[in-house]
Protein backbone atom coordinates (compact mmCIF):
# COMPACT_ATOMS: atom_id res chain seq x y z
CA UNK A 1 0.00 0.00 0.00
CA UNK A 2 1.28 3.43 -0.84
CA UNK A 3 2.01 5.65 2.09
CA UNK A 4 0.83 8.85 0.59
CA UNK A 5 0.69 12.57 1.04
CA UNK A 6 -1.04 13.98 4.11
CA UNK A 7 -2.35 17.31 5.19
CA UNK A 8 -3.20 18.24 8.77
CA UNK A 9 -6.63 19.87 8.63
CA UNK A 10 -7.43 22.65 11.09
CA UNK A 11 -10.81 23.33 12.62
CA UNK A 12 -12.20 25.88 14.99
CA UNK A 13 -15.33 25.11 16.99
CA UNK A 14 -16.00 22.14 14.75
CA UNK A 15 -15.82 24.18 11.56
CA UNK A 16 -12.97 23.65 9.10
CA UNK A 17 -10.67 26.60 8.62
CA UNK A 18 -10.17 27.79 5.06
CA UNK A 19 -6.49 26.89 5.29
CA UNK A 20 -7.46 23.20 5.33
CA UNK A 21 -8.72 23.52 1.77
CA UNK A 22 -5.63 25.47 0.74
CA UNK A 23 -3.51 22.62 2.08
CA UNK A 24 -5.59 20.11 0.12
CA UNK A 25 -5.09 22.08 -3.09
CA UNK A 26 -1.34 22.27 -2.59
CA UNK A 27 -0.94 18.65 -1.58
CA UNK A 28 -3.14 17.46 -4.45
CA UNK A 29 -0.45 18.59 -6.88
CA UNK A 30 2.16 16.65 -4.97
CA UNK A 31 0.03 13.50 -4.76
CA UNK A 32 -0.73 13.70 -8.50
CA UNK A 33 2.96 13.97 -9.34
CA UNK A 34 3.72 10.96 -7.19
CA UNK A 35 0.67 9.06 -8.40
CA UNK A 36 -0.26 8.71 -4.76
CA UNK A 37 -3.28 9.11 -2.54
CA UNK A 38 -4.10 12.34 -0.76
CA UNK A 39 -5.14 11.97 2.85
CA UNK A 40 -6.26 14.46 5.46
CA UNK A 41 -5.98 14.12 9.22
CA UNK A 42 -8.76 15.66 11.26
CA UNK A 43 -8.70 15.89 15.04
CA UNK A 44 -11.63 17.30 17.00
CA UNK A 45 -14.93 16.44 18.59
CA UNK A 46 -18.29 15.97 16.83
CA UNK A 47 -16.74 16.70 13.47
CA UNK A 48 -17.90 13.85 11.21
CA UNK A 49 -19.50 16.34 8.83
CA UNK A 50 -16.21 18.20 8.51
CA UNK A 51 -14.53 14.90 7.56
CA UNK A 52 -16.98 14.53 4.67
CA UNK A 53 -16.28 18.12 3.66
CA UNK A 54 -12.55 17.30 3.34
CA UNK A 55 -13.44 14.53 0.88
CA UNK A 56 -15.58 16.95 -1.14
CA UNK A 57 -12.51 19.21 -1.30
CA UNK A 58 -10.11 16.57 -2.59
CA UNK A 59 -9.11 14.11 0.15
CA UNK A 60 -9.18 10.43 -0.84
CA UNK A 61 -8.90 9.33 2.77
CA UNK A 62 -9.67 11.14 6.00
CA UNK A 63 -8.17 9.85 9.23
CA UNK A 64 -10.57 10.99 11.92
CA UNK A 65 -9.89 11.06 15.64
CA UNK A 66 -12.70 12.36 17.84
CA UNK A 67 -12.48 13.03 21.56
CA UNK A 68 -13.67 15.82 23.89
CA UNK A 69 -10.01 16.58 24.65
CA UNK A 70 -9.47 17.36 20.96
CA UNK A 71 -12.22 19.98 20.79
CA UNK A 72 -9.63 22.75 21.12
CA UNK A 73 -5.94 22.61 20.34
CA UNK A 74 -4.04 21.11 23.27
CA UNK A 75 -0.43 20.22 22.42
CA UNK A 76 -0.40 16.94 24.38
CA UNK A 77 -3.35 14.96 22.99
CA UNK A 78 -2.85 16.45 19.52
CA UNK A 79 0.82 15.46 19.37
CA UNK A 80 0.13 12.05 20.97
CA UNK A 81 -2.59 11.13 18.47
CA UNK A 82 -0.67 12.38 15.48
CA UNK A 83 2.52 10.64 16.52
CA UNK A 84 0.63 7.35 16.89
CA UNK A 85 -1.14 7.79 13.57
CA UNK A 86 2.07 8.65 11.71
CA UNK A 87 3.87 5.64 13.18
CA UNK A 88 0.98 3.39 12.17
CA UNK A 89 0.42 4.67 8.65
CA UNK A 90 3.88 6.01 7.80
CA UNK A 91 3.10 8.76 5.30
CA UNK A 92 5.81 10.02 2.94
CA UNK A 93 4.89 13.70 3.16
CA UNK A 94 2.97 15.85 5.64
CA UNK A 95 1.94 19.41 4.86
CA UNK A 96 0.52 21.53 7.69
CA UNK A 97 -0.50 25.16 8.13
CA UNK A 98 1.94 27.73 9.47
CA UNK A 99 -0.62 28.87 12.05
CA UNK A 100 0.08 29.15 15.77
CA UNK A 101 -1.29 25.60 16.02
CA UNK A 102 0.77 24.16 13.16
CA UNK A 103 3.89 25.97 14.24
CA UNK A 104 3.56 24.48 17.71
CA UNK A 105 2.46 20.98 16.81
CA UNK A 106 4.78 20.25 13.88
CA UNK A 107 8.10 21.00 15.64
CA UNK A 108 6.99 18.81 18.56
CA UNK A 109 6.29 16.00 16.07
CA UNK A 110 9.56 16.58 14.21
CA UNK A 111 11.43 16.23 17.50
CA UNK A 112 9.58 13.06 18.51
CA UNK A 113 9.78 11.42 15.09
CA UNK A 114 13.35 12.51 14.43
CA UNK A 115 12.69 14.05 11.05
CA UNK A 116 13.12 17.33 9.21
CA UNK A 117 10.62 20.17 9.12
CA UNK A 118 10.71 23.26 6.93
CA UNK A 119 8.74 26.29 8.09
CA UNK A 120 6.72 28.72 5.98
CA UNK A 121 7.31 27.19 2.57
CA UNK A 122 6.16 29.32 -0.34
CA UNK A 123 6.53 26.52 -2.87
CA UNK A 124 6.37 22.74 -2.64
CA UNK A 125 7.28 20.40 -5.47
CA UNK A 126 8.43 16.87 -6.18
CA UNK A 127 11.97 16.27 -7.38
CA UNK A 128 12.24 14.43 -10.68
CA UNK A 129 13.70 10.98 -10.31
CA UNK A 130 13.91 10.78 -6.52
CA UNK A 131 10.33 11.71 -5.73
CA UNK A 132 11.58 13.79 -2.81
CA UNK A 133 9.68 16.80 -1.52
CA UNK A 134 11.32 20.08 -2.51
CA UNK A 135 10.57 22.70 0.12
CA UNK A 136 11.21 26.29 -0.90
CA UNK A 137 11.11 29.10 1.64
CA UNK A 138 12.35 32.65 1.95
CA UNK A 139 15.35 33.12 4.21
CA UNK A 140 17.09 36.07 5.78
CA UNK A 141 14.17 38.44 5.60
CA UNK A 142 13.14 37.37 2.11
CA UNK A 143 16.49 38.33 0.60
CA UNK A 144 17.09 34.83 -0.72
CA UNK A 145 15.01 31.75 -1.42
CA UNK A 146 16.23 28.38 -0.23
CA UNK A 147 15.11 24.97 -1.45
CA UNK A 148 15.41 22.26 1.15
CA UNK A 149 14.83 18.53 1.13
CA UNK A 150 14.73 15.73 3.67
CA UNK A 151 16.55 12.85 1.95
CA UNK A 152 16.70 10.10 4.56
CA UNK A 153 14.12 10.81 7.26
CA UNK A 154 10.38 10.25 7.11
CA UNK A 155 7.93 11.76 6.92
CA UNK A 156 9.11 14.80 4.99
CA UNK A 157 7.33 17.67 6.70
CA UNK A 158 6.64 21.28 5.81
CA UNK A 159 4.36 24.10 6.86
CA UNK A 160 2.88 26.69 4.50
CA UNK A 161 1.39 30.08 5.23
CA UNK A 162 -2.37 30.54 5.22
CA UNK A 163 -3.69 32.56 2.26
CA UNK A 164 -0.71 31.62 0.13
CA UNK A 165 -2.71 29.29 -2.12
CA UNK A 166 -6.18 29.07 -3.61
CA UNK A 167 -8.42 26.64 -1.71
CA UNK A 168 -9.51 23.54 -3.57
CA UNK A 169 -13.05 23.74 -4.95
CA UNK A 170 -15.94 21.78 -3.42
CA UNK A 171 -17.29 18.86 -5.39
CA UNK A 172 -20.07 17.04 -3.56
CA UNK A 173 -19.97 14.15 -6.04
CA UNK A 174 -16.51 13.13 -4.82
CA UNK A 175 -16.27 10.05 -2.67
CA UNK A 176 -13.60 8.86 -0.30
CA UNK A 177 -13.05 6.88 2.83
CA UNK A 178 -13.27 8.13 6.41
CA UNK A 179 -11.09 5.98 8.66
CA UNK A 180 -12.07 6.46 12.30
CA UNK A 181 -9.25 5.84 14.75
CA UNK A 182 -10.15 4.81 18.27
CA UNK A 183 -7.24 5.39 20.56
CA UNK A 184 -6.78 4.45 24.21
CA UNK A 185 -7.49 7.04 26.89
CA UNK A 186 -3.88 7.62 27.83
CA UNK A 187 -3.25 9.25 24.45
CA UNK A 188 -5.74 11.98 25.36
CA UNK A 189 -4.19 12.76 28.73
CA UNK A 190 -2.80 16.27 28.99
CA UNK A 191 -0.41 18.09 31.28
CA UNK A 192 -2.07 21.35 30.26
CA UNK A 193 -5.16 23.11 31.56
CA UNK A 194 -7.02 25.15 28.95
CA UNK A 195 -8.50 28.08 30.81
CA UNK A 196 -10.47 29.87 28.14
CA UNK A 197 -10.11 32.31 25.30
CA UNK A 198 -10.31 36.08 25.24
CA UNK A 199 -11.13 37.80 22.00
CA UNK A 200 -8.67 40.53 21.14
CA UNK A 201 -9.52 44.18 21.63
CA UNK A 202 -9.03 45.05 17.99
CA UNK A 203 -11.52 43.26 15.77
CA UNK A 204 -9.37 42.48 12.75
CA UNK A 205 -6.12 41.54 14.36
CA UNK A 206 -5.39 38.50 12.24
CA UNK A 207 -3.24 40.14 9.59
CA UNK A 208 -1.66 36.93 8.30
CA UNK A 209 -4.95 35.46 7.20
CA UNK A 210 -6.55 38.16 5.10
CA UNK A 211 -6.62 39.22 1.44
CA UNK A 212 -6.07 42.91 2.09
CA UNK A 213 -3.78 44.56 4.62
CA UNK A 214 -4.06 48.30 5.14
CA UNK A 215 -0.80 49.18 6.85
CA UNK A 216 0.02 52.37 8.66
CA UNK A 217 3.31 54.05 9.47
CA UNK A 218 4.39 57.06 11.48
CA UNK A 219 3.55 59.21 8.48
CA UNK A 220 -0.09 59.08 9.55
CA UNK A 221 0.91 61.89 11.94
CA UNK A 222 -1.18 61.27 15.04
CA UNK A 223 -3.19 58.43 16.56
CA UNK A 224 -6.51 60.23 15.88
CA UNK A 225 -5.85 59.79 12.14
CA UNK A 226 -6.00 56.01 12.56
CA UNK A 227 -9.75 56.35 12.09
CA UNK A 228 -9.09 56.63 8.34
CA UNK A 229 -7.05 53.43 8.39
CA UNK A 230 -9.86 51.63 10.22
CA UNK A 231 -12.45 52.89 7.73
CA UNK A 232 -10.29 51.91 4.77
CA UNK A 233 -9.67 48.46 6.18
CA UNK A 234 -13.39 48.00 6.65
CA UNK A 235 -14.24 49.22 3.15
CA UNK A 236 -11.65 46.90 1.59
CA UNK A 237 -12.57 44.04 3.91
CA UNK A 238 -9.01 43.92 5.17
CA UNK A 239 -6.99 43.94 8.34
CA UNK A 240 -4.78 46.66 9.82
CA UNK A 241 -1.02 46.31 9.73
CA UNK A 242 1.49 48.65 11.33
CA UNK A 243 5.13 49.59 11.13
CA UNK A 244 7.32 49.04 14.13
CA UNK A 245 7.39 52.78 14.83
CA UNK A 246 3.60 52.89 15.21
CA UNK A 247 3.65 49.95 17.61
CA UNK A 248 6.54 51.38 19.59
CA UNK A 249 4.60 54.64 19.96
CA UNK A 250 1.73 52.61 21.39
CA UNK A 251 -0.73 53.70 18.66
CA UNK A 252 -1.54 50.09 17.81
CA UNK A 253 -0.80 46.88 19.73
CA UNK A 254 1.90 44.42 18.72
CA UNK A 255 -0.29 41.87 16.88
CA UNK A 256 -0.57 44.45 14.08
CA UNK A 257 3.17 44.77 13.54
CA UNK A 258 4.54 43.77 10.14
CA UNK A 259 8.23 43.14 9.63
CA UNK A 260 11.25 41.25 10.83
CA UNK A 261 10.29 41.51 14.49
CA UNK A 262 6.57 41.32 13.75
CA UNK A 263 4.49 39.29 11.32
CA UNK A 264 5.22 38.32 7.74
CA UNK A 265 2.20 38.86 5.51
CA UNK A 266 1.47 37.96 1.90
CA UNK A 267 -1.97 39.35 1.10
CA UNK A 268 -3.34 40.04 -2.39
CA UNK A 269 -3.12 43.76 -1.64
CA UNK A 270 -0.82 45.61 0.74
CA UNK A 271 -1.80 49.25 1.04
CA UNK A 272 1.01 51.08 2.84
CA UNK A 273 0.04 54.48 4.26
CA UNK A 274 2.82 56.68 5.56
CA UNK A 275 5.32 53.85 5.77
CA UNK A 276 8.85 54.76 4.73
CA UNK A 277 9.87 51.15 4.19
CA UNK A 278 12.82 50.21 6.38
CA UNK A 279 14.42 46.97 5.23
CA UNK A 280 13.04 45.25 8.34
CA UNK A 281 9.52 46.27 7.35
CA UNK A 282 9.95 45.28 3.71
CA UNK A 283 11.03 41.82 4.85
CA UNK A 284 7.58 41.32 6.33
CA UNK A 285 5.51 42.38 3.31
CA UNK A 286 7.47 41.94 0.09
CA UNK A 287 5.66 38.67 -0.58
CA UNK A 288 2.42 40.60 -1.11
CA UNK A 289 0.90 40.16 -4.55
CA UNK A 290 0.09 43.83 -5.11
CA UNK A 291 1.42 46.84 -3.25
CA UNK A 292 0.12 50.40 -3.19
CA UNK A 293 2.20 52.90 -1.24
CA UNK A 294 1.17 56.41 -0.24
CA UNK A 295 3.90 58.60 1.21
CA UNK A 296 4.80 62.26 1.05
CA UNK A 297 8.52 61.56 0.83
CA UNK A 298 9.41 60.77 -2.81
CA UNK A 299 12.57 59.01 -1.66
CA UNK A 300 10.72 56.55 0.61
CA UNK A 301 12.08 53.01 0.15
CA UNK A 302 8.55 51.60 0.12
CA UNK A 303 8.11 52.90 -3.45
CA UNK A 304 10.78 50.44 -4.62
CA UNK A 305 8.57 47.47 -3.80
CA UNK A 306 5.27 49.08 -4.82
CA UNK A 307 3.21 48.50 -7.96
CA UNK A 308 1.57 51.87 -7.51
CA UNK A 309 3.34 54.61 -5.59
CA UNK A 310 1.47 57.79 -4.75
CA UNK A 311 3.46 60.76 -3.52
CA UNK A 312 1.18 62.91 -1.44
CA UNK A 313 -0.29 63.95 1.87
CA UNK A 314 -2.30 61.26 3.66
CA UNK A 315 -4.54 63.82 5.33
CA UNK A 316 -5.63 64.99 1.89
CA UNK A 317 -5.77 61.63 0.12
CA UNK A 318 -7.30 59.27 2.68
CA UNK A 319 -10.55 61.17 3.44
CA UNK A 320 -11.19 61.56 -0.29
CA UNK A 321 -10.38 57.93 -0.99
CA UNK A 322 -12.74 56.78 1.76
CA UNK A 323 -15.53 58.98 0.46
CA UNK A 324 -15.01 57.67 -3.06
CA UNK A 325 -15.02 54.02 -1.94
CA UNK A 326 -18.14 54.58 0.16
CA UNK A 327 -19.96 56.04 -2.85
CA UNK A 328 -18.88 53.14 -5.06
CA UNK A 329 -20.03 50.68 -2.42
CA UNK A 330 -23.47 52.21 -1.92
CA UNK A 331 -23.93 52.40 -5.69
CA UNK A 332 -22.98 48.74 -5.95
CA UNK A 333 -25.47 47.79 -3.26
CA UNK A 334 -28.28 49.73 -4.91
CA UNK A 335 -27.42 48.51 -8.38
CA UNK B 1 17.32 29.07 31.58
CA UNK B 2 17.07 31.38 28.62
CA UNK B 3 18.14 30.12 25.20
CA UNK B 4 19.43 32.84 22.87
CA UNK B 5 20.84 33.03 19.38
CA UNK B 6 23.61 35.13 17.92
CA UNK B 7 22.36 36.56 14.63
CA UNK B 8 24.02 38.69 11.97
CA UNK B 9 23.36 42.39 12.40
CA UNK B 10 23.28 43.25 8.74
CA UNK B 11 21.27 42.87 5.61
CA UNK B 12 24.41 41.78 3.77
CA UNK B 13 24.33 38.18 4.88
CA UNK B 14 26.26 35.75 2.74
CA UNK B 15 25.50 32.16 1.95
CA UNK B 16 28.09 29.46 1.36
CA UNK B 17 27.07 28.19 -2.05
CA UNK B 18 28.48 24.69 -1.50
CA UNK B 19 26.92 23.84 1.86
CA UNK B 20 24.00 26.22 1.59
CA UNK B 21 24.48 27.47 5.10
CA UNK B 22 25.06 31.00 6.29
CA UNK B 23 28.57 32.34 6.42
CA UNK B 24 28.85 33.82 9.88
CA UNK B 25 32.53 34.71 9.96
CA UNK B 26 33.38 38.35 9.54
CA UNK B 27 29.82 39.58 9.94
CA UNK B 28 29.03 41.65 13.01
CA UNK B 29 26.48 39.97 15.23
CA UNK B 30 24.00 40.76 17.95
CA UNK B 31 21.71 38.84 20.23
CA UNK B 32 18.55 37.93 18.31
CA UNK B 33 16.29 40.93 19.08
CA UNK B 34 13.32 38.66 19.86
CA UNK B 35 15.38 36.82 22.47
CA UNK B 36 15.70 40.02 24.52
CA UNK B 37 12.07 39.56 25.55
CA UNK B 38 12.85 36.08 26.86
CA UNK B 39 15.86 37.41 28.82
CA UNK B 40 13.77 40.26 30.24
CA UNK B 41 10.97 37.94 31.30
CA UNK B 42 13.49 35.69 33.02
CA UNK B 43 14.91 38.66 34.91
CA UNK B 44 11.45 39.77 36.01
CA UNK B 45 10.64 36.30 37.30
CA UNK B 46 13.92 36.27 39.18
CA UNK B 47 13.18 39.67 40.74
CA UNK B 48 9.86 38.36 41.96
CA UNK B 49 10.73 34.77 42.91
CA UNK B 50 14.51 34.61 43.22
CA UNK B 51 16.54 31.91 41.55
CA UNK B 52 19.22 32.01 38.94
CA UNK B 53 19.17 32.93 35.25
CA UNK B 54 21.44 30.93 32.98
CA UNK B 55 21.69 31.95 29.33
CA UNK B 56 22.52 29.28 26.80
CA UNK B 57 23.58 29.65 23.21
CA UNK B 58 25.04 27.56 20.44
CA UNK B 59 27.22 29.09 17.76
CA UNK B 60 30.70 30.18 16.78
CA UNK B 61 33.07 31.51 19.48
CA UNK B 62 31.86 35.03 18.63
CA UNK B 63 28.37 34.10 19.83
CA UNK B 64 29.83 34.97 23.23
CA UNK B 65 28.80 38.52 22.37
CA UNK B 66 25.13 37.58 22.47
CA UNK B 67 25.64 35.95 25.85
CA UNK B 68 27.46 39.02 27.16
CA UNK B 69 24.52 41.18 26.10
CA UNK B 70 22.25 38.97 28.20
CA UNK B 71 24.71 39.07 31.09
CA UNK B 72 24.85 42.86 30.91
CA UNK B 73 21.06 42.94 31.34
CA UNK B 74 21.42 40.92 34.53
CA UNK B 75 21.62 37.21 33.74
CA UNK B 76 23.72 35.31 36.28
CA UNK B 77 25.85 33.09 34.07
CA UNK B 78 26.26 31.98 30.50
CA UNK B 79 27.03 28.78 28.64
CA UNK B 80 28.15 28.58 25.02
CA UNK B 81 28.01 25.39 22.98
CA UNK B 82 30.73 25.86 20.45
CA UNK B 83 32.46 23.30 18.29
CA UNK B 84 33.22 23.19 14.57
CA UNK B 85 31.30 19.94 14.43
CA UNK B 86 28.10 21.75 15.47
CA UNK B 87 28.28 23.89 12.32
CA UNK B 88 25.51 23.52 9.75
CA UNK B 89 22.95 22.20 12.23
CA UNK B 90 19.33 22.48 11.13
CA UNK B 91 16.57 23.03 13.67
CA UNK B 92 16.43 19.35 14.69
CA UNK B 93 20.19 19.07 15.21
CA UNK B 94 20.31 22.42 17.03
CA UNK B 95 17.50 21.45 19.39
CA UNK B 96 19.09 18.04 19.92
CA UNK B 97 22.45 19.59 20.84
CA UNK B 98 20.79 22.14 23.13
CA UNK B 99 18.79 19.39 24.82
CA UNK B 100 22.00 17.51 25.68
CA UNK B 101 23.39 20.67 27.23
CA UNK B 102 20.25 21.35 29.27
CA UNK B 103 20.36 17.80 30.63
CA UNK B 104 24.03 18.17 31.47
CA UNK B 105 23.56 21.51 33.20
CA UNK B 106 21.03 20.15 35.66
CA UNK B 107 17.52 21.11 36.75
CA UNK B 108 15.63 24.15 35.46
CA UNK B 109 12.15 25.23 36.46
CA UNK B 110 11.57 27.11 33.26
CA UNK B 111 13.19 27.46 29.84
CA UNK B 112 12.41 30.67 27.97
CA UNK B 113 12.98 31.21 24.25
CA UNK B 114 12.23 34.01 21.81
CA UNK B 115 9.43 33.38 19.33
CA UNK B 116 11.91 32.89 16.49
CA UNK B 117 15.26 34.22 15.28
CA UNK B 118 15.36 37.10 12.85
CA UNK B 119 17.77 35.27 10.52
CA UNK B 120 16.43 31.73 10.15
CA UNK B 121 12.86 32.70 11.07
CA UNK B 122 11.66 29.15 11.65
CA UNK B 123 10.47 29.39 15.26
CA UNK B 124 11.07 25.65 15.51
CA UNK B 125 14.05 25.24 17.81
CA UNK B 126 12.16 26.24 20.97
CA UNK B 127 9.26 23.76 20.62
CA UNK B 128 11.63 21.04 19.36
CA UNK B 129 13.87 21.55 22.39
CA UNK B 130 10.87 21.35 24.71
CA UNK B 131 9.64 18.15 23.06
CA UNK B 132 13.08 16.54 23.24
CA UNK B 133 13.22 17.28 26.97
CA UNK B 134 9.64 16.00 27.30
CA UNK B 135 8.55 19.34 28.78
CA UNK B 136 5.16 20.99 28.31
CA UNK B 137 5.64 23.61 25.58
CA UNK B 138 3.65 26.85 25.57
CA UNK B 139 4.26 28.94 22.46
CA UNK B 140 3.48 32.59 21.62
CA UNK B 141 3.26 33.61 25.29
CA UNK B 142 2.20 37.25 25.64
CA UNK B 143 1.91 37.26 29.42
CA UNK B 144 2.82 35.10 32.37
CA UNK B 145 -0.30 35.49 34.49
CA UNK B 146 0.71 33.44 37.45
CA UNK B 147 3.53 31.27 38.67
CA UNK B 148 3.70 28.93 41.62
CA UNK B 149 7.26 27.74 42.20
CA UNK B 150 7.72 24.14 43.34
CA UNK B 151 7.13 23.94 47.08
CA UNK B 152 7.69 21.10 49.53
CA UNK B 153 7.72 18.34 46.97
CA UNK B 154 4.74 19.86 45.17
CA UNK B 155 5.28 20.58 41.48
CA UNK B 156 5.33 24.17 40.36
CA UNK B 157 2.66 25.57 38.06
CA UNK B 158 2.59 28.32 35.45
CA UNK B 159 -0.35 30.05 33.85
CA UNK B 160 0.11 32.02 30.60
CA UNK B 161 -1.77 33.94 27.98
CA UNK B 162 -0.79 32.96 24.47
CA UNK B 163 -1.49 34.91 21.32
CA UNK B 164 -3.41 32.86 18.73
CA UNK B 165 -5.36 33.68 15.58
CA UNK B 166 -8.59 33.42 17.55
CA UNK B 167 -7.51 35.62 20.45
CA UNK B 168 -5.65 35.17 23.70
CA UNK B 169 -5.74 31.61 24.98
CA UNK B 170 -5.22 31.15 28.71
CA UNK B 171 -3.34 27.97 29.45
CA UNK B 172 -1.69 26.40 32.49
CA UNK B 173 1.05 23.79 32.73
CA UNK B 174 3.18 22.15 35.40
CA UNK B 175 6.84 23.10 35.84
CA UNK B 176 9.36 22.50 34.49
CA UNK B 177 8.07 23.87 31.19
CA UNK B 178 9.36 25.60 28.07
CA UNK B 179 7.85 28.87 26.87
CA UNK B 180 8.39 30.82 23.69
CA UNK B 181 7.50 34.48 24.21
CA UNK B 182 6.30 37.19 21.82
CA UNK B 183 7.32 40.80 21.76
CA UNK B 184 4.16 41.91 23.48
CA UNK B 185 5.20 40.30 26.77
CA UNK B 186 7.41 43.12 28.07
CA UNK B 187 9.77 45.98 27.34
CA UNK B 188 13.37 44.73 27.60
CA UNK B 189 15.61 46.82 29.84
CA UNK B 190 18.78 48.47 28.63
CA UNK B 191 22.00 47.24 30.21
CA UNK B 192 23.39 49.42 32.99
CA UNK B 193 26.99 50.60 33.01
CA UNK B 194 27.64 48.26 35.94
CA UNK B 195 26.00 45.41 34.11
CA UNK B 196 28.17 46.00 31.08
CA UNK B 197 31.40 45.97 33.00
CA UNK B 198 30.32 42.85 34.91
CA UNK B 199 29.44 41.17 31.61
CA UNK B 200 32.83 42.05 30.14
CA UNK B 201 34.62 40.32 32.99
CA UNK B 202 32.27 37.36 33.31
CA UNK B 203 33.60 33.96 32.44
CA UNK B 204 31.55 32.08 29.90
CA UNK B 205 31.42 28.32 30.21
CA UNK B 206 32.17 26.62 26.89
CA UNK B 207 31.02 23.15 26.04
CA UNK B 208 32.21 21.06 23.09
CA UNK B 209 30.98 17.90 21.39
CA UNK B 210 32.89 15.75 23.89
CA UNK B 211 31.58 17.72 26.87
CA UNK B 212 28.05 16.90 25.75
CA UNK B 213 28.89 13.24 25.09
CA UNK B 214 27.52 13.67 21.58
CA UNK B 215 28.67 11.80 18.52
CA UNK B 216 29.49 13.76 15.37
CA UNK B 217 26.67 11.91 13.60
CA UNK B 218 23.95 13.48 15.72
CA UNK B 219 24.83 17.16 15.35
CA UNK B 220 26.00 19.65 12.74
CA UNK B 221 25.33 19.09 9.08
CA UNK B 222 25.68 15.32 9.48
CA UNK B 223 23.08 15.19 12.22
CA UNK B 224 20.58 17.32 10.29
CA UNK B 225 17.62 15.59 8.62
CA UNK B 226 17.26 18.46 6.13
CA UNK B 227 19.61 19.48 3.33
CA UNK B 228 19.75 22.71 1.38
CA UNK B 229 19.68 21.86 -2.31
CA UNK B 230 19.45 25.28 -3.90
CA UNK B 231 19.70 28.97 -3.09
CA UNK B 232 18.44 31.63 -5.42
CA UNK B 233 17.53 35.26 -5.37
CA UNK B 234 13.84 36.00 -5.74
CA UNK B 235 12.98 38.11 -8.73
CA UNK B 236 10.81 40.95 -7.59
CA UNK B 237 9.23 41.86 -10.86
CA UNK B 238 7.05 44.85 -10.27
CA UNK B 239 6.29 47.44 -12.89
CA UNK B 240 6.41 50.25 -10.42
CA UNK B 241 4.52 53.41 -11.27
CA UNK B 242 5.13 56.33 -8.95
CA UNK B 243 3.01 59.44 -9.36
CA UNK B 244 2.97 62.88 -7.78
CA UNK B 245 -0.38 64.50 -8.55
CA UNK B 246 -3.10 66.51 -6.81
CA UNK B 247 -5.06 64.49 -4.23
CA UNK B 248 -8.18 64.09 -6.43
CA UNK B 249 -6.07 62.62 -9.24
CA UNK B 250 -4.21 60.36 -6.81
CA UNK B 251 -7.50 58.99 -5.48
CA UNK B 252 -8.62 58.25 -9.03
CA UNK B 253 -5.38 56.35 -9.66
CA UNK B 254 -5.87 54.24 -6.55
CA UNK B 255 -9.51 53.50 -7.35
CA UNK B 256 -8.60 52.55 -10.93
CA UNK B 257 -5.90 50.25 -9.64
CA UNK B 258 -8.29 48.59 -7.17
CA UNK B 259 -10.92 48.14 -9.88
CA UNK B 260 -8.47 46.79 -12.43
CA UNK B 261 -7.37 44.12 -9.96
CA UNK B 262 -10.94 43.40 -8.84
CA UNK B 263 -10.24 44.41 -5.29
CA UNK B 264 -13.45 46.45 -5.12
Amino acid sequence: MDRGVWIIAEQWNGKLKRVSFELLARAQRLADKLGDHLSAVLLGYHIKRAAQELIYHGADVVYLVEHPRLFQFDPDPYANCLERLIREERPEIIVAAATTTGRTLMPILAARLHTGLTADCTDLDIEEGTGLLLQTRPAIGGNVMVTIKTPNHRPQMATVRPRSYKPSPRDSSRSGEVIVKDYPDELFASRFKLLGLERPREETVNIEDTEVVVAVGKGIGKPENLKWIRELAELLDGAIGASRAVVDLGWLPYPHQVGLSGKTVSPRLYLACGISGAIQHLAGMRGSELVIAINKDPRAQIFKVADLGVIGDLTEILPRLIQRLQRLKSKGEKG
Amino acid sequence: MVAVKYVPDTDEIQIDETTGTMVREGIPGIINPLDLYAVEEGLRLKERWGGEIVVLSMGPPKAEEALREALSMGADRAVLLTDRRFAGSDTWATAHTLSKAVRKLGYFDLILCGERATDGETGQVGPELGAMLDLPVITYVSQIEDLHPPHGGKRGWICCRRLTEEGYQRIGAPLPALLTVVKEINEPRLPTFQGKSRARRAEIQRLSLEDLALSAQETGLRGSPTRVVEIFYPSLVRDTVVVAEPPEKSVERIVDFLQKHELI
